[in-house]
């Protein structure tokens, strides 16, 4: 019998281009925020996962999960690293929770940091390629933001989605960013401004793309049964699903589809005896623009196709709808690729505390967050309830 | 030098990149009437490759389509010959690389070619002996060149890339090599020593002691030596630096415009090397009908010229059906460009890191 | 990309081998060795088969920030085909005007280069698409 997982602990770097902050100083910073708000100790603490894209390349530094825990005062409490490109941080969260639904640990810390801005930005960019097909697809010539940029104009050929509507994405993130401390950029933005920005890879523009930045997040997980024994005012982790499909797009069938979003979405929403209609709000993966029309569409909350409209229509807008990354999500909150699933989570919890201050979504009841790995190839969905 | 036994050309293709820029262009960047420099070589425009393209995909296009042609599989080809003055490597062979892209390795022999501008035609006497004596039942020899002209040498204005590639078989062939006579020398009115990145060259020199000496030396000895006149071929194909040298040449030996002017692509595209006689060629063969006679003569410098006698079989005419591109077709694909982007293309502008 | 890594697929990349499905003829490329639609069924029946080279256009974008190899070559065009096989490649598109491209454009493959490990190192080749005659 599987034990029921609460999260009692947050916490979370500022995001953005951190000059002056290494990987272990993300780490730490996100961990002991935590911690405190949880109100466990370090001895309490059974197993810590940190979720990573590629700290090999972009620092040169492996076996950064017990780096982080040797620093955080922890070096004999076992830890591990999860890699599943930008899901790292979403599937180290669902590593936690086996943990303790499992009744293997009990106090879990689960945690997120990527270190981007220590190589230049082409690198950078050419490292989060890793996470599509070098041999096939990159080698080619394809990069990251032209792989998304191939199935957006495929999404725009099939179902008539417009520029104008991928333009709302950024415009109502931005918006939701600007109301939160935390977020890379704190600014709004009118959609002339990413309808006209510099091109990336057509039809993407600059503020179709995410930034890439540096940032930690973490969450502590307890529980069910211990959540209300701590300081921490508990949220309930209902479920998570995984989903895979071909890493290269072009194997694909459907390119208009995310098949390993909708996987983990119905295998997320099984667990947890939910369904879209349910969710106040979502946090999706936005590294793009695109990937949030198809994310809400595969996810279950509009129909295939009625995702851009649904967008320019305001459905996804803070109390609206359905909110839809009310943090401001990768696009404005920022994208430290391997954290990006913790500070998802982070979000989910805020919501639910009621803490979310101006982005505050009212009466939140259950959300959900969604982690992208590569281009699709991955996917992880966890859902998130009040605590009663 | 005649063959012992039938040989002769089964299939064949040439390609030139689709860049183009005119001698006015490159003038205007040096101060010069590019205009009047192009009047004075016979030059309205000369073809530039991408920056992806280089000798190997030049000649991989060709062998391509030369074996679409030749109706054979890459397994079938027991020899491949790449010459060229512009190899990406200087140790690595070529023609390796093109074997592969066509399927004919591992079985077979293969080597790379550099003689100057002649490095092509080398190419194919050799597959020529290789299938006479029975050695390989077909081999390939191509001549492919991305040269380069020092930036303001009177090179810059000709030098040009482009190939063609040849099936050199015993059987079904669409054209009989006849006869082939070479004349060599030692001559040093161009060269390019290792390491260098562009080719030098005697100026004047490379005229009369040079370029006409062999051409019309190897070509006349050729006609001697078969008891022929020039009113005896429908074609004439001689290499082609510039506009003006073959067709001073063919004057002086006898032959008419009408004779060169299917052959004569450098006013087009400029001076492809080892590539202009070969497309020369292949453009010949396009057109050429079943019976007609057809001359060529190369020249490489330092210095040498091979001269051919090719007649045209009944099976020219059937091979223009199959799809594949003709000469003409292949430089309706023009794109012109100015210095700059020329500039970038050919490598000429000083990258940091 | 390491030596051995890229003269390990020379024949795919050069000549576009793939393979087919003895068990359901799907073809795939680069190479399986396991259909993912037959799996135990097609174990040791995934025999090889050339990809002619012949496709059709089904999504494009006009790269601006490209990758450090394509840096020469920006803005460049990506394409993705569907091959007459039936199997989906993605390349670079070249020799072509840009006004058209587009859907169902018809397109070839062509052997080109696709990049250099450095000045003095070695060159690696492949296939790109340009539009049909």
């Amino acid at each position: 019998m599987m034990r029921k997982v609460a999260i009692i602990g947050i916490g979370e770097t500022k995001i953005g281009e951190l000059w002056e902050s290494s990987l272990r100083d993300l780490g730490i910073q996100a961990g002991l925020e935590a911690i405190r708000d949880a109100g466990i100790t370090g001895e309490e603490i059974d197993k810590i996962y940190i979720g990573n894209m590629s700290a090999g390349r972009l620092i040169n530094q492996e076996l950064i999960a017990p780096l982080i825990a040797d620093y955080v005062g922890l070096c004999e409490t076992p830890s591990v690293r999860i890699e599943a490109g930008g899901a790292s941080g979403g599937v180290a969260l669902a590593e936690g929770y086996m943990a303790v639904a499992s009744g293997m640990s009990d106090i879990v810390v689960v945690g997120g940091a990527e270190k981007m801005t220590d190589v230049g930005d082409e690198e950078a960019r050419n490292i989060l390629c890793s996470t599509a097909d070098r041999e096939w697809e990159s080698v080619f010539g394809a990069t990251f933001d032209s792989l998304y940029a191939m199935m957006a104009r495929y999404h725009m050929e099939v179902h008539g989605t417009t520029r104008e509507q991928m333009a709302h994405v950024a415009v109502k993130n931005h918006y939701n960013g600007a109301r939160n401390p935390n977020a890379q950029f704190r600014r709004e933005i009118a959609p002339e401004m990413v309808l006209n920005a510099p091109p990336v890879s057509t039809p993407l523009g600059v503020f179709d793309c995410a930034p890439l930045s540096d940032g930690a997040a973490a969450v502590i997980l307890c529980p069910g049964e211990m959540a209300e024994s701590y300081n921490g005012k508990p949220v309930r982790l209902l479920g998570f699903g995984m989903g895979g499909d071909h890493i290269a797009v072009h194997d694909r069938r459907e390119m208009d589809t995310m098949r390993s979003t909708s996987l983990a979405a119905e295998k997320a929403f099984c667990m947890s005896g939910k369904e879209p209609g349910d969710m106040d709000f979502a946090e999706v993966h936005d590294n793009y623009t695109i990937s949030e029309i198809m994310a809400i569409e595969d996810l279950g909350f509009f129909a295939k196709g009625q995702g851009g409209p649904a967008t320019l229509r305001g459905d996804t807008a803070l109390d609206s709808k359905i909110s839809v990354n009310t943090s401001g999500g990768l696009k404005a909150k920022g994208q430290p690729v391997g954290a990006v699933g913790i500070n998802q989570a982070v979000e989910a919890v805020s919501q639910l505390r009621g803490k979310a201050g101006d982005r505050q979504v009212k009466d939140a009841e259950f959300g959900l967050t969604h982690n992208l790995g590569g281009t699709g190839g991955c996917a992880v969905v966890h859902i998130y309830g009040r605590w009663e | 030098m005649k063959t012992k036994t039938k040989v002769g050309i089964r299939g064949y293709g040439g390609y030139v990149p689709g860049f183009r820029i005119t001698p006015r262009e490159i003038g205007a960047v040096w101060g010069k009437d590019g205009e009047m420099m192009g009047a004075a070589l016979g030059i309205r425009g000369k073809s530039v490759p991408a920056p992806d393209e280089d000798v190997v995909t030049i000649s991989t296009r060709a062998a391509r389509w030369a074996l679409e042609r030749s109706g054979l599989n890459g397994d079938r080809i027991g020899a491949i010959y790449v010459g060229s003055e512009s190899h990406p490597y200087a140790v690595k062979p070529t023609s390796t690389m093109v074997g592969a892209a066509i399927g004919a390795t591992p079985h077979m022999t293969a080597a790379d070619y550099e003689f100057a501008c002649k490095a092509g035609t080398a190419a194919i006497q050799t597959c020529m002996g290789l299938v006479a004596s029975g050695m390989i039942e077909n081999g390939i020899a191509i001549g492919a060149d991305t040269s380069q002209g020092a930036p303001g040498d009177a090179l810059e204005y000709s030098a040009s890339a482009g190939g063609a590639a040849f099936v050199i078989g015993g059987e079904r062939l669409l054209a009989e090599i006849k006869y082939t006579t070479s004349m060599t020398t030692d001559t040093p009115d161009f060269w390019r020593r290792e390491g260098q990145t562009y080719p030098s060259h005697g100026g004047r020199f490379t005229g009369q002691p040079a370029y006409f000496k062999h051409v019309m030396g190897c070509t006349s000895k050729m006609m001697d030596e078969l008891g022929m006149e020039p009113s005896d071929f429908a074609h004439a194909v001689f290499h082609q630096p510039n506009g003006k040298f073959p067709m001073n040449a063919a004057k002086k030996l006898g032959f008419s415009r009408e004779q060169m002017e299917t052959g004569l692509l450098v006013t087009r595209i400029g001076n492809t090397y080892s590539g202009a006689v070969p497309l020369g060629l292949a453009a010949i063969l396009d057109i050429a009908e079943p019976g007609d006679n057809i001359l060529v003569t190369s020249y490489g410098s330092g210095a040498g010229s091979d001269g051919f006698y090719i007649e045209a079989s009944k099976n020219i005419v059937k091979v223009r059906e199959d799809g594949v591109p003709s000469i003409q077709e292949v430089l309706r694909d023009e794109r012109h460009i100015g210095y700059a982007e020329y500039a970038k293309y050919r490598d000429k502008i000083r990258k940091g890191g | 990309m390491s030596i051995p890594r890229f003269w390990r697929e020379i024949r795919q990349r050069y000549k576009g081998i793939g393979v087919e499905c003895g068990n359901c003829g799907r073809v795939f490329f680069p190479p399986r060795s396991i259909c993912p639609d037959c799996r135990r069924e097609s174990l040791g029946k995934m025999n090889e088969r050339e990809i002619v080279g012949k496709g059709k256009v089904i999504t494009y974008t006009e790269v601006h920030e490209p990758m450090p190899d394509f840096r020469m070559q920006a803005p460049y065009t990506m394409v993705m085909v569907e091959m007459d096989e039936g199997v989906r490649m993605t390349g670079q598109l070249v020799d072509f005007e840009p006004e058209k491209v587009g859907y169902g454009m018809e397109v070839e493959a062509v052997l080109r280069k696709l990049g250099e490990e450095s000045p003095s190192g070695i060159i690696y080749y492949g296939y790109k698409f340009r539009p049909c005659p």
